[in-house]
């Protein structure tokens, strides 16, 4: 070959080179990053993992020892209402979307709309529910802490439900309709089985979204220092207990904090492998 | 003198009539000024090169295209002498009475018994025992019946390519519509799953009026009674299959079923 086009090959061979090296660089930085966060973590975390942890509520300021046992308990019976009440919501909204607005002007709106929700700050949610459901009320409570975060996971749970719904070929939904199916029937029995990995997947990840979200549980739930199962009063959370303990200058509290740290990220963790392994295996090809 | 028994036998009746039909995808008309009839029980085959409207007119017969804004007809389609194109027409009633297949198998994600029970819960209310005489009974009508027998719980996307279709033609089958419409039926199907195809259009056609689109000329030849040859939009030209294919009146069709145009 001519020595010119050798030439441009071998510019081009090290531009290759060159951009490969720069996202090699990027994607490195990235992941030391994350696993600098997942070292510091499980370095001050893990010995604060003990029995106790579960088995005790949160001490009182300058008690010896406790655990996380009310905070634990609080996130889990909030997380539990707000996924009853966001998952239906946010798949009925979805197979709106998808199945019936579909091009409609209402159903753009709704995704213009979910969309902003989607970015919204969660401390402007929080706010919003302080004013509507505790404000007016006068006190804090678990229900004002589930309903900030459906607030949070409805949008995440339609756009997941929509996008998942619209990735079924038509021809499914052309061939259930063909058999003369209502259009309710061929959405509830045809397309959203055909989407329920993706759309059990969009749930999932809601939940993995919302389990870490403090700012919306300040101003609603708050916290509570004792054992409580009533959603009616304020409640204890990992989140705010998170927040409270960290800074303070009780070395149990902060260790606390630590191990509470630690186990949202791991159950987080753990819900996106869920979500991951779950949607692989199950999705259509 | 004729004897007496040498009355004119009646024409066979029509299970639909086309009249005037035209088509349109918003501005774009996909069908200009259709007329012809689909006659009961016997196999009509529609052919022509892609995008020549044959889809299109089959996709009207059972108002699919009403699933979609913007695509419309005009003129009349009559199913059994009731306007089909008719605003006020029960579009569920309809699909419920004119079955459709289609290219691509398209196996509900749930088991192979469920596929095929789907439709009959829609207009039945069979007992246990009934439906699965039911079910016996679309799959042997499909031939599938001896493949499958033995995997009635497993899903309808585990069948081959093959199985899959006929799965999707006895599930059309199970619901006892009088016309199936077959858009397509064997284009995603290797050879041989598309001679089981073929010998179960020529079973069916003893109970059912069928009308199949295809791009195979050899499949029109072989499986259908009449064939229509659609260029453009246009129905060129329109009779008994044998007549048409060894004798056809017009230049295009007799180009394009010699392998000249399209």
């Amino acid at each position: 070959m001519e020595a010119a086009k050798l030439a441009r090959y071998a510019r081009r061979r090290r531009a290759n080179w060159l951009g490969l090296a720069l996202s090699t660089v990027a994607m490195a930085l990235g992941l030391a990053v994350l696993l600098w966060i997942l070292a510091v973590l499980l370095k001050n975390g893990l010995a604060a993992i003990d029995l106790a942890m579960f088995t005790r509520d949160t001490p009182a300021p300058g008690s010896e020892g406790g655990g996380l046992r009310n905070a634990i308990v609080g996130s889990l019976l909030m997380l539990g209402l707000t996924v009853a009440v966001a998952s239906p919501i946010g798949v009925l909204a979805g197979i709106y979307l998808a199945e019936y607005g579909a091009t409609s002007k209402t159903a753009e709106l709704t995704r213009f709309v979910t969309d902003i929700m989607l970015s919204a700050p969660s401390i402007v949610l929080g706010l919003f529910v302080y004013a509507i459901a505790v404000a007016t009320v006068g006190h804090f409570s678990g229900f004002a802490g589930s309903l900030a975060l459906a607030l949070i996971a409805i949008p995440v749970v339609v756009r997941t439900t929509d996008n998942m719904l619209r990735l079924v070929p038509g021809s499914l939904r052309e061939a259930a309709f063909a058999l003369g199916a209502p259009r309710w029937k061929v959405s509830l029995m045809v397309t959203l089985r055909a989407a329920r990995a993706g759309v059990i997947t969009g749930v999932l990840l809601a939940i993995a979204r919302i389990s870490g979200e403090t700012a919306p549980l300040l101003f609603t739930a708050l916290n509570n220092q004792f054992f409580s199962t009533d959603m009616s009063s304020p409640m204890a959370n990992l989140p705010v207990v998170i927040f409270q303990f960290a800074m303070s200058p009780y070395d149990n509290w902060i260790r606390l904090a630590w191990g509470g740290a630690l186990l949202i990220t791991l159950a987080v963790l753990a819900i996106n492998i869920v979500a991951r392994v779950w949607f692989r295996e199950r999705a259509p090809s | 003198m004729p004897p007496a028994n040498a009355t004119p036998a009646a024409p066979p009746p029509n299970a639909i009539e086309v009249r005037h039909l035209n088509f349109f995808y918003g501005q774009f008309q996909g069908l200009k000024d259709v007329s012809l009839d689909v006659v009961e029980r016997k196999v009509t085959a529609f052919i022509g090169p892609s995008g020549c409207g044959k889809s299109t007119l089959l996709r009207t017969f059972n108002r699919m295209y009403s699933l979609y804004p913007g695509q419309r007809a005009e003129g009349e389609v009559s199913f059994y002498g009731e306007n089909v194109l008719d605003g006020k027409q029960d579009l569920n009633l309809l699909r419920a009475r004119i079955g459709m297949v289609f290219q691509k198998p398209t196996p509900f994600p749930m088991s192979v018994y469920d596929n095929i029970a789907f439709g009959v819960r829609l207009y039945e209310n069979l007992s246990r025992s009934a439906m699965d005489d039911r079910v016996e009974w679309a799959l042997t009508k499909a031939a599938l019946w001896g493949e499958v027998k033995d995997k009635l719980k497993q899903s309808g996307l585990s069948l081959s390519g093959g199985q899959q279709q006929r799965l999707c033609i006895a599930r059309s089958v199970a619901v006892k519509p009088s016309v199936l419409l077959l858009d397509e039926p064997t284009s995603a199907l290797d050879p041989i799953s598309t001679g089981k195809v073929e010998e179960l259009v020529h079973e069916l056609k003893k109970d059912y009026t069928i009308a199949i689109v295809t791009h195979n000329m050899q499949q029109a030849a072989r499986v259908s009674d009449y064939t229509a040859y659609m260029y453009l939009g246009e129905l060129i030209e329109y009779g008994e299959t044998d007549h048409l294919f060894v004798n056809p009146r017009d230049k295009r069709t007799q180009d394009y079923i010699t392998g000249r145009h399209g």
